[in-house]
């Protein structure tokens, strides 16, 4: 007798999804699938609205990563102007989107995921939060919310609003940083490069208690792929994309983020609003690739700054190939912290910051353009299409969770199987599978967003249609 | 007439003024320091009473009058504030919402919007028709401007600024009512108008981000209006 179980809705990740856990006549979980339940439409709705309002409206996709949008969108929108942009701007985008990095990983590290890591997976689940956290380990709390404060500032300071700044414009930024700011952040960075140093102190002590999850978390063989310089090193702004291999080698470098169409598909399941991108040389499934924190330190020799050269060393020595379980996803996380931290210093600290030269205007000079940068999630690609008069025809977005999208799927299936016993559900099981998506980090906000209180339900059904087992969490 | 008789003395709202001739009631109590709520009129360009935001009532007549049109007459008793008025205000403010795709939070004006300022002195903070969400195109075939008419309240500023001060009379309006449109010349794209001067006082008298120059971004475009009573200023100097 075949049976469904269903998670819905997923909790403590961002955006609304639901996950179905299809058991065999045997009882034995045959399948998994994770829904994201809602359609959004930006892609349609932008058409007909002037390009240079793309950074704007693709940024209200989300509240977390908005950055992430408006710089995307806005090199889209560069190519449409056909401009090279000033170099100080490109500096000052580069900050603010490490900012964003920083505090969306410290969003998803200390409020999301590490009640499950420290609390345990089957703590009470009225605790297993960030309050139970607050009880429990304070210290870790503050230290999570001080390094989203910093990632948070540095928006704020940049670009005076800390959600969907309008700051990041087609051609470069809207104002420059003035020195007050500069020093401002400068000064905060050796407190929170101590925060980051002692979290991943504590985190590497602790990573032997995760054994078993480190197994079981979507640790399997597929594609990573990420930006990386001409150099290889780490990369979120500009650079080509590379895409290596299980065993971690390179498979293919310094593809043209332009190019993207000729080398990813993006498939269509009849159980999700989010489409499956895949490497198209090895086709639908077998290409199957992951994006994001995991993905970029996997694709790149070294990062570009001193201490996360060191970590992302020791990441390396994790796996004889590349690093396949996503439970380390939160290891590559903090190393990105790390990163982001000292890279925003570099860049603080290069001669012309604050240079007024930070905006180039043009008109329209080409009918397309294409817009690719590393989102905390992963890649994310902003394609848009417009007529003589600038106006959208057609726009394309490939969110970075969107790219994570089989390999998910197919995590959440390995978790299942490995935990889920249908004879007698627990909450603690089901959470062992929403925990494969928390460490995703999936921004489902982007490509589907929903807000509002975000409860679950799993119900597991015969055959028939009947109901049999019943677990809500409120 | 002897001098006398062209001056009205009336009350707004319990304090005695007095008009010349020529003057509105809007005129006056702009003069005494009221400020009685307007979107269409302009200093400087003619008054045509299309907001309705400045109806005021009178004293013994129960019809409220549109201030910017309406000339004071001896010992009237004008009120500026009243319940009654703001509750009509406040419909005129949430019927234009529903008409057309107001959303400020990526317009290019978020910020220094007359419609999005009178909203928020006059305390709509929700609406309570049905949104109508049409869907006009934008026309972005002028080099430097744009014009989007899901953004316009059809004031039209831009109508009397340009054939009042800038003398070309590019602009009009086509339709009735809620499908009233701001045309180009004979409804065609801005950017093939020959009448058209570029001179851009149609942009910045505009209240909202209808009319804006092209590739600001959110919040971007600030209404520069200085120009205007400036240029009436030089017309009436030259005229003498």
């Amino acid at each position: 007798m075949s049976q469904k179980i269903m998670i819905e809705q997923v909790t403590r990740i961002e955006g609304h999804a639901k996950v179905s856990i299809i058991l065999n006549d045997d009882g034995a979980v045959q399948d998994a699938q994770v829904h994201v339940t809602q359609v959004r439409g930006f892609e349609k709705f932008v058409q007909g609205r002037p390009f240079y309002e793309m950074p704007s409206l693709t940024a209200r996709t989300c509240g977390i990563c908005p950055v992430s949008h408006l710089i995307a969108a806005s090199k889209a929108c560069d190519q449409i102007l056909a401009v090279r942009i000033p170099t100080t701007a490109i500096a000052l985008r580069r900050t603010i989107n490490l900012g964003q990095i920083i505090q969306s990983h410290a969003l998803n590290f200390f409020y999301l995921s590490s009640p499950d890591l420290l609390l345990g997976m089957d703590g009470d689940p009225a605790k297993r939060n960030i309050f139970g956290m607050l009880d429990k380990h304070p210290q870790i709390v503050r230290d999570g919310i001080r390094l989203r404060q910093f990632g948070q500032q540095v928006i704020e300071r940049l670009a005076n609003k800390r959600i969907h700044p309008s700051w990041i414009v087609p051609g470069g930024v809207a104002s420059p940083l003035d020195a007050t700011t500069r020093e401002q952040i400068l000064s905060e960075i050796p407190e929170v490069l101590a925060i980051i140093t002692r979290t991943l102190d504590w985190y590497k002590k602790s990573l032997n208690n995760y054994q078993e999850y480190i197994r079981t978390f979507a640790n399997f063989p597929s594609l990573f792929m990420g930006l990386v310089t001409k150099e290889g090193r780490l990369e979120h702004y500009h650079g080509n994309l590379r895409v290596s291999t299980a065993r971690g080698s390179i498979l293919a470098d310094q593809l043209a983020p332009d190019e993207y169409e000729s080398f990813i598909g993006e498939a269509v399941e009849p159980y999700t609003y989010l489409k499956s991108p895949y490497y198209k040389p090895l086709g639908y499934d077998d290409g199957m690739y992951r994006v994001g924190p995991l993905a970029r330190l996997n694709v790149a020799n070294e990062c570009g700054t001193p201490q996360a050269d060191q970590e992302l060393a020791e990441f390396h020595c994790l796996d004889k190939g590349a690093v396949l379980s996503s439970f380390h996803y939160h290891y590559a996380r903090l190393i990105e912290i790390l990163y982001g931290i000292e890279r925003i210093q570099q860049l603080l600290n290069e001669p012309d910051i604050l240079s007024d030269n930070v905006r180039a205007h043009a008109e329209v000079n080409n009918l397309e353009g294409i817009g690719v940068s590393e989102a905390p999630r992963g890649t994310l690609f902003h394609h848009y299409k417009v007529n003589e008069d600038g106006i959208i025809q057609s726009a394309n977005l490939i969110i970075a969770s969107g790219n994570n999208n089989l390999a998910m799927n197919k995590g959440v299936l390995q978790a299942a199987r490995y935990y889920v016993r249908p004879e007698k559900l627990t909450e603690g099981m089901l959470n062992r599978v929403e925990a494969v998506i928390r460490a995703f980090d999936p921004c489902l906000a982007c490509s589907t967003h929903a807000d509002g209180h975000m409860a679950m339900q799993i119900e597991m059904f015969a055959p028939d249609g009947k109901l049999l087992d019943t677990l809500v969490r409120d | 007439m002897s001098p006398t008789n062209s001056i009205k003395t009336f009350t707004i709202d319990g304090k005695p003024v007095s008009a010349t001739e020529s003057e509105t009631i809007l005129d006056v109590a702009r003069q005494n320091g009221v400020n009685i709520p307007t979107l269409c009129n302009m200093d400087g360009l003619t008054s045509t009473g299309q907001c309705r935001l400045c109806m005021v009532e009178i004293g013994g007549s129960n019809r409220l009058v549109p201030s910017c049109v309406s000339k004071p007459e001896e010992g009237m008793e004008v009120t500026t504030e009243s319940p009654r008025l703001l509750k009509y205000r406040q419909m005129i403010l949430e019927l234009l919402f529903s008409e057309r795709n107001h959303i400020c939070a990526v317009c290019v004006t978020n910020g220094n919007c007359e419609l999005q300022s009178m909203s928020q002195r006059l305390g709509v903070d929700h609406v309570r028709y049905q949104y109508l969400n049409p869907q006009f195109k934008v026309d972005g075939s002028h080099p430097k401007y744009e014009v989007d008419h899901n953004r316009c309240i059809l004031c039209g500023r831009c109508v009397r600024v340009c054939d009042e001060i800038e003398g070309a009379h590019t602009r009009d309006l086509r339709n009735r009512g809620i499908n009233t449109l701001v045309i180009t010349d004979f409804d065609g794209p801005w950017g093939e108008s020959k009448s058209c001067t570029s001179c851009g006082k149609c942009v910045h008298v505009c209240p909202t981000g209808a009319l804006a120059e092209k590739g600001k971004s959110v919040a971007e475009m600030a209404k520069r209006r200085q120009f205007l009573p400036y240029l009436v200023m030089r017309r009436k100097g030259a005229s003498k």
